[in-house]
């Protein structure tokens, strides 16, 4: 993964020790909570309901281990002995003290970590596909372009005071696991007829209070002009996106409202003055991050492991697993584990300290000491000998981390919800725990399959309900929660938007109408058909039936 | 309604109570309700002071009853400020009781 | 307002004539664009100095043409929230050459400073008790950028490079 060099460091530490001063200034009353307001955030830095909350970049969700460890080492000294993944694959920790945040900085500043930017009206953490650079369906790994991207976005002179926040996610390979249809700005590599590589350019995508799919505004980016081309979407979005009312200054607003071919004209008579210009990337400075994503020393072995198929055959328990969490990688005799950050009946996301530094162990002896967080708020080992898996496994049974539901609907997308959040409108933990315990046996999750279940406290959308296939959003209705349920969104490259299945329901309610959502797809499925499949045949019509029957 | 003005102590973030004599207290137990709207907006202005002077932030009222082992917020957001996490008894003042 | 260049608290030679207000013989003014746009033949007919203020919302665009005639264009931060004229900024100095002064004035403090020199400004009417010790505090903050801009300072790839 990419480490620092001289510039970056001294950056982030400049960066810290310029929060410590304004930290300084906000005790000594020099500046109000207004004034310092924008100041924290842009350090990551929010007032929750219980205490402050950082939220830490994972810079497109790699992670080393001496950072894993730092993590936990946070956790222990500032805050409760555990953080939480965020769905933009970040870290967030629940109960800082303000007093202890200089100090905070400057330890994660000694391991190449920081706060910076994610928060604020400013370009957001760059996320990406989490099997970035191993997958076997990829064309080309993202990474380096998402830290040219990084750089590029971190303290920008002119987006550092956009209408509102701006997230930017790239994938490189043919299965979207970034969702890049639900960002501001989507970025998908691929080749042109001439064999170049390239990024078609989506723009506008959101959820959040008035969701929308992304729109493709341009087929075809060489990839050294994407950064030229970046900037002159911001440019357009910074004059232009609105300002007078913050339920509608994100780019989506704009280029709903524009139509996304005026908005995409807008950009490119912007390009043709930037393009060919300073931003252009220099072949030396990209070959010189690339290496940093070199892979690691792979032994050539066999793609079958004959020593892992024995395991399999002896442990059903350790073949359930590996049914569920191995994905394809692209070098023979390696696989991809997804490592559950969400076992049944608990808080989706959550991590302990202890967790973290054993996962750091692993990492280090299994794993070339690197990782991946999810926007599914979930880990990844991203290279794995096969003949390895059982002993890995073994490992992670007693930390609790071997959790085999990848994909399965107790495999929750969750916010913090009211537990947490000071927007929240209904608690979302809670209920999470609630559907997961209900659907807790292993064979019947298998039997449901793929489900995307996803979670948000409020319309805010930051457990991405609207791309769920089933989705819930928590509203306050006279000071007791109700639940909405939506069907048939979905994240990837067919991305959708879920739509609201009628009236909404209390936290038992919801929990039941969830399971007769899923009976009516195991009643009226056809041979190999996903929910969403079967959502996209019949459309809402037979589950809504079912949910809102009468009972007898 | 009886009143309690609720906010984060600015240092450490930690939910605060306004009690008597203008200190701030931890648990909501120890607050200092008031009872007519007249005194609401009197503590709330000893709240929004607190704010000026660098003690707490976001001073608000919220509404209070009576229970068994004192004043309790009645809205659920206020109650889980009060109390912690609901899905985790171990965390928040709820732990330390 | 104290104006602040190049660190240091100057005399601003320059008075903002609002609106349809009369325009002072021989001071150098700056008028709003509407103003310009209405009155342009006239105000250039003058032998003192001529500035133009733009608000957040206003263009640049509407200038390009006129800009050997304005010695100072000052942009406006209605709330420092508002990023408009960062923008407006970079394309005065980058896109349409602009060489005279470009000033911050509205809601400008300490914590923007750098940005905005980032951006091209080089004149400040800054809101502080001491603005040149804030000059020299944002100086220390940060002297790491990524993005070349139109100010011509090194930018890390560059660094890297030599
Ligand atoms: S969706 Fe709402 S409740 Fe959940 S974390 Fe986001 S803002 Fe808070």
């Amino acid at each position: 993964m990419y480490r620092y060099d001289e510039y970056d460091r001294e950056f982030v530490e400049q960066r810290a020790k310029q929060f410590a001063r304004q930290v300084e200034r906000r005790l000594a009353g020099e500046l109000s909570e207004e004034q310092f307001l924008p100041l924290r955030l842009m350090n990551g830095l929010y007032l929750q309901l219980h205490a402050y909350m950082l939220r830490i970049n994972v810079p497109y969700g790699c992670l080393n281990t001496t950072q894993l460890r730092k993590l936990a080492h946070i956790a222990r000294v500032y805050d409760k002995g555990y953080g939480h993944w965020t769905t933009r694959q970040n870290m967030q920790f629940n109960w800082i003290k303000l007093d202890d945040m200089p100090e905070i900085l400057l330890e994660l500043a000694s391991v190449e970590m920081h706060g910076i930017q994610s928060s604020g009206n400013c370009i957001r953490n760059i996320t990406a596909d989490e099997y970035a650079g191993v997958a076997a369906d990829e064309l080309e790994d993202p990474r380096v372009y998402c830290e040219l991207l990084r750089q590029w976005s971190s303290l920008h002179p002119e987006f550092s005071f956009l209408p509102r926040k701006f997230k930017i996610a790239i994938t490189g390979a043919r299965h979207d696991r970034a969702a890049v249809l639900a960002h501001d700005i989507g970025l998908r590599l691929h080749e042109n007829d001439s064999g170049e590589s390239g990024f078609e350019v989506f723009v506008g995508g959101g959820l959040g209070r008035t969701p929308f799919v992304g729109k493709s505004i341009r087929d075809f980016v060489a990839t050294r002009d994407i950064l030229a081309y970046c900037e002159a979407v911001l440019r357009v979005y910074n004059q232009l996106g609105r300002r007078d009312n913050k339920f509608k200054a994100r780019i989506k607003i704009l280029v709903h409202e524009m139509g996304a071919a005026a908005f995409a004209e807008l950009v490119e008579k912007e390009y043709e003055f930037i393009k060919d210009g300073a931003l252009e990337l220099a072949k030396e400075e990209v070959e010189r991050i690339r290496m940093h994503f070199a892979p690691p020393a792979y032994e050539s072995l066999p793609d079958v492991s004959p020593a892992l198929e024995s395991q399999k055959a002896e442990d059903t328990a350790f073949a359930t697993w590996c049914k569920n969490q191995l994905a394809a990688h692209k070098q023979p005799g390696y696989a991809i584990v997804n490592i559950s950050c969400t076992p049944i009946g608990k808080p989706p996301g959550d991590i302990a300290c202890d967790q973290m530094e054993a996962l750091a162990d692993l990492a280090d002896e299994f794993n070339f000491g690197e990782l991946r967080v999810t926007h599914n708020q979930n880990l990844v080992f991203t290279d794995i000998r096969k003949q390895d898996l059982h002993a890995l496994w073994q490992k992670l049974v007693p930390l609790g981390l071997s959790t085999p539901n990848h994909g399965l609907i107790t495999d929750t997308i969750c916010c913090p919800g009211l537990d947490y959040c000071a927007l929240a409108n209904a608690r979302s933990i809670p209920l999470a725990e609630k559907i997961s315990e209900r659907f807790a046996d292993q064979e019947r999750q298998e039997e449901i399959g793929e489900i995307y279940l996803n979670l948000s406290g409020c319309i805010n959308a930051c457990g991405h309900h609207h791309v769920g296939h089933i989705g819930i959003v928590g509203v306050d209705k006279k000071n007791s929660e109700l639940y909405q349920l939506m069907l048939g969104g979905s994240a990837d490259e067919n991305a959708s938007l879920g739509k609201i299945l009628g009236p909404g329901f209390d936290e038992d309610g919801i929990v039941n109408a969830v399971e007769k959502v899923v009976d009516t797809y195991l009643e009226i499925r056809e041979e190999g058909e996903k929910f969403i499949d079967t959502y996209r045949r019949v459309g809402p019509g037979p589950f809504k039936e079912n949910v809102y029957r009468a009972p007898a | 309604m009886p009143q309690v003005v609720i906010a984060n102590r600015l240092r450490d973030g930690i939910v605060v109570f306004l009690g008597a004599d203008r200190r701030w207290m931890e648990r909501v137990q120890d607050c200092a309700p008031a009872i007519s709207p007249e005194d609401a907006e009197k503590i709330l202005d000893l709240g929004l002071q607190a704010e000026r002077d660098q003690e707490v932030v976001g001073p608000i009222l919220a509404d209070v009853e009576q229970r068994d082992d004192g004043w309790f917020p009645i809205k659920r957001r206020e109650a889980i400020r009060a109390a912690g996490p609901t899905h985790r008894a171990d965390l928040g003042k709820q732990a330390e009781d | 307002m104290p104006l602040l260049k190049d660190g240091k608290l100057t005399d601003d030679p320059f008075v903002y004539v609002d609106g349809d207000a009369e325009i002072p013989a021989d001071r150098a003014i700056i008028v709003p664009l509407a103003r310009w746009k209405s009155d342009r033949d006239a105000l250039r007919g003058r032998s003192a100095g001529l500035g133009v203020r733009l608000k957040s919302d206003e263009s640049p665009a509407e200038i390009a043409d006129d800009l050997d005639s304005l010695a100072v264009v000052a942009l406006d931060f209605p709330v420092f929230k508002d990023g408009r004229s960062y923008s407006s900024a970079r394309l005065l100095r980058e896109r349409y050459g602009y060489q005279g002064e470009v000033r911050a004035v509205g809601d400008v403090g300490l914590e923007q400073l750098h940005f905005m020199q980032r951006a091209g400004f080089d004149a400040f009417e800054i809101d502080s008790d001491d603005p040149e010790k804030d000059w020299q505090t944002a100086q220390g903050d940060v002297s790491i950028w990524y993005q070349p801009t139109g100010d011509g300072r090194p930018t890390v790839a560059q660094q890297r490079k030599s």
